[in-house]
């Protein structure tokens, strides 16, 4: 007994239907006007959203019809992707804007030169806190790279069995710590040292390096095991001992990806406040020693400022979103300089 | 500078897994030595024993001695860092270092080392390894560039220039041509019959014509089936085993009847 199957034979036509080019456009365009309009002005985002939506169907119907199931269906999720990608972005240009707009109107020489030391109402800057900043990231830097990189070296080129599955399950585990804990951890352990209430940039430093540590050790594992086992065995084959090609073969080749996952961990950690609430602490002066007293960073300052400003003092308000946007400005440097070590770093590729 | 090598009862292991049992040959100074055989037989993993390489790879251990001019390069004591100074190896494919340049890439042996040398001396070394491996007139405008950027062909030899600057006692060659166009194949080929005036050359090929081309004399390893181990079946002077081997299996490979 045979089963009879019948599927529908596949069209030997080697053209289809297209749709002209401007039915996106216009029907997209279409679309937004009509729902913007039937919604009025008042429910502005919620047009936009139905319009999205009906365009959506549009454009997956017309296409059906037209084209076929295959390009709908490529149609469909080619918007859904693109959807996806705008409200993404959505928060960011929404961040970056309110932060230049509101933070413009401070950004001032004075801002860089001066500390809040004995300023009442409007003027003064926040010198102390991006000095702060400055010190503090590079501390926990100095103190997280090494061991970090080392960790990442040992797990990658030494490390087997249940001692590394270890390491790295606590690494793991280390990612995941809110950073007000890191922040407790390295206030407890200064108490412990320097008696209750300790304050200073070093406590701070120390909790960011404890957030930062696993990020550091995390992409550098990464980088490393990216670096072609075939270069290792060139180099053990030339009579080089295992760390002599660690140090000149796979570091080198490595450095750029490792030296940008080090820049994106500082541009993770800067941004940290509840940690070093609780370790370095908020002052209006200047201070310049890490290991002497209390020591301001841009997130407290702008989380201080804001706080002292009740909602209502502008000359507060104007403060803590200039503070905002120099942290943003920071971040975006960091990124820059990521980008431009990677390419510095890369190993060389010519035009062949 | 050339060294006999005598292997005795060599099997290599890894882990549990006996990957070649029981293999003894003599392999003799200023000559090619070529070893042919299915894929997986354990004929790459027998040339790592010779320099200690496939100690590289975690739980790989080796029964057995390999003697080089009399000196058991797994007697106690012996420490494959210096073992591997004295015996080179080439890879299947081409890998110079990519952050170095083609100078520092021949010189790569001797500076990854440390040993200092003055300038004048790094350049006679580079002008020497790069004429023994035949690549001296194609790139002697362009020391200063990216190992990376020559082609394939160019590129193995780089390697062979970067093994012989050590100036070794032994070349060891893990399909050094798989990866190369015929042309290239040809080039590496002729430099391995100018090396044997000079080292011991042994060389693991897959192409049966190369074999014969290059190599003086030819053993032949198999495997009885997944699984089990790799042996050494036949060995002799390559003309002999081309034309008259002793056991059917040789001639079966031979003859391309299987493999």
């Amino acid at each position: 007994m045979t089963v009879e199957t019948r599927t529908k034979p596949i069209s030997t036509s080697l053209t289809a239907g297209k749709l002209p080019r401007w039915t996106t456009p216009a029907l997209l365009a279409g679309a937004l006007v009509v729902c913007t309009v039937l919604l009025g002005p008042e429910n502005f985002a919620g047009g936009i959203a139905l319009g999205a939506v009906v365009y959506l169907i549009g454009i997956v119907t017309l296409s059906g019809i037209v084209e076929g199931r295959r390009k709908a269906t490529d149609r469909f999720v080619t918007s859904l992707v693109v959807a996806a990608f705008l409200i993404a972005t959505i928060p960011l240009v929404s961040v970056s804007w309110t932060a230049l707009s509101l933070g413009l109107p401070r950004l001032d020489v004075a801002f860089f030169t001066q500390s809040m030391a004995g300023i009442i109402g409007e003027g003064g800057g926040a010198l102390h806190a991006i000095v702060g900043t400055l010190l503090i990231t590079l501390a926990a830097t100095l103190i997280s790279v090494p061991i970090g990189l080392m960790t990442s070296i040992y797990l990658v080129e030494y490390g087997r069995g249940p001692l590394a599955r270890a390491i790295t399950f606590f690494v793991d585990v280390m990612t995941g710590i809110p950073s007000i804990v890191a922040g407790l951890f390295a206030y407890s352990l200064f108490s412990m040292v320097f008696g209750s209430g300790h304050r200073s940039g070093i406590s701070g430093a120390v909790a960011l390096s404890v957030l930062m540590i696993p990020v550091v050790v995390r992409s550098s594992e990464e980088m490393l095991r990216i670096v072609p086992n075939e270069l290792r065995e060139a180099s053990y084959a030339l009579g080089v001992p295992k760390w002599l090609t660690i140090v000149k073969v796979v570091l080198p080749t490595s450095i750029a990806g490792i030296m940008t996952g080090i820049v994106l961990a500082i541009a993770r950690v800067i941004g940290e406040t509840a940690p070093l609430l609780l370790t370095a602490g908020y002052i209006a002066n200047m201070n310049y020693n890490l290991f002497d007293g209390r020591m301001t960073t841009l997130p407290l300052f702008v989380f201080t400022t804001y706080k002292n400003s009740g909602g209502t003092d502008v000359a507060d308000l104007d403060r803590a979103w200039t503070g905002a946007l120099v942290l943003i400005l920071i971040v975006l440097a960091l990124n820059l300089i990521a980008r431009l070590i990677a390419r510095y770093f890369a190993p060389k590729k010519p035009g062949r | 500078m050339s060294k006999r090598i005598d292997v005795t009862n060599l099997n290599v292991y890894y882990g549990k897994f006996r990957a070649v049992e029981d293999v003894t040959m003599t392999i003799e100074p200023r000559a090619v030595t070529a070893f042919i055989g299915p894929s997986g037989c354990g004929k790459s993993t027998f040339l790592r024993t010779l320099n200690r390489m496939h100690e590289v790879i975690p739980n790989a251990y080796v029964e057995g001695e390999v003697l080089m001019d009399g000196e058991n390069l797994y007697g106690t004591g012996v420490d494959p860092v210096r073992v591997r100074r004295q015996i080179g190896m080439v890879f299947q494919r081409p890998n110079p270092f990519p952050t170095m340049s083609i100078k520092e890439n021949v010189l790569a042996g001797i500076t990854l080392n440390a040993r200092r040398l003055s300038t004048k001396e790094k350049d006679e070394i580079v002008e020497r390894s790069l004429r023994g491996a035949n690549l001296w007139e194609e790139v002697k405008n362009r020391l200063g560039l990216p190992g990376s950027g020559l082609s394939g062909g160019q590129q193995q030899r780089l390697c062979i220039a970067r093994a012989i600057a050590m100036q070794p006692d032994v070349i060891l060659m893990d399909e050094p041509c798989s990866a190369l166009d015929p042309i290239s194949t040809l080039a590496i080929e002729d430099l391995i019959q100018e090396l044997k005036q000079t080292y011991t050359v042994v060389i693991v090929t897959h192409n049966m014509q190369q074999a014969a081309r290059v190599s003086d004399t030819t053993a032949f390893f198999n495997i009885a089936g997944t699984g089990s181990p790799g042996k050494l079946i036949e060995m002799g002077s390559t003309e002999k085993i081309f034309s008259t081997p002793d056991v059917k299996a040789t001639e079966d490979y031979i003859s391309g009847r299987f493999g």
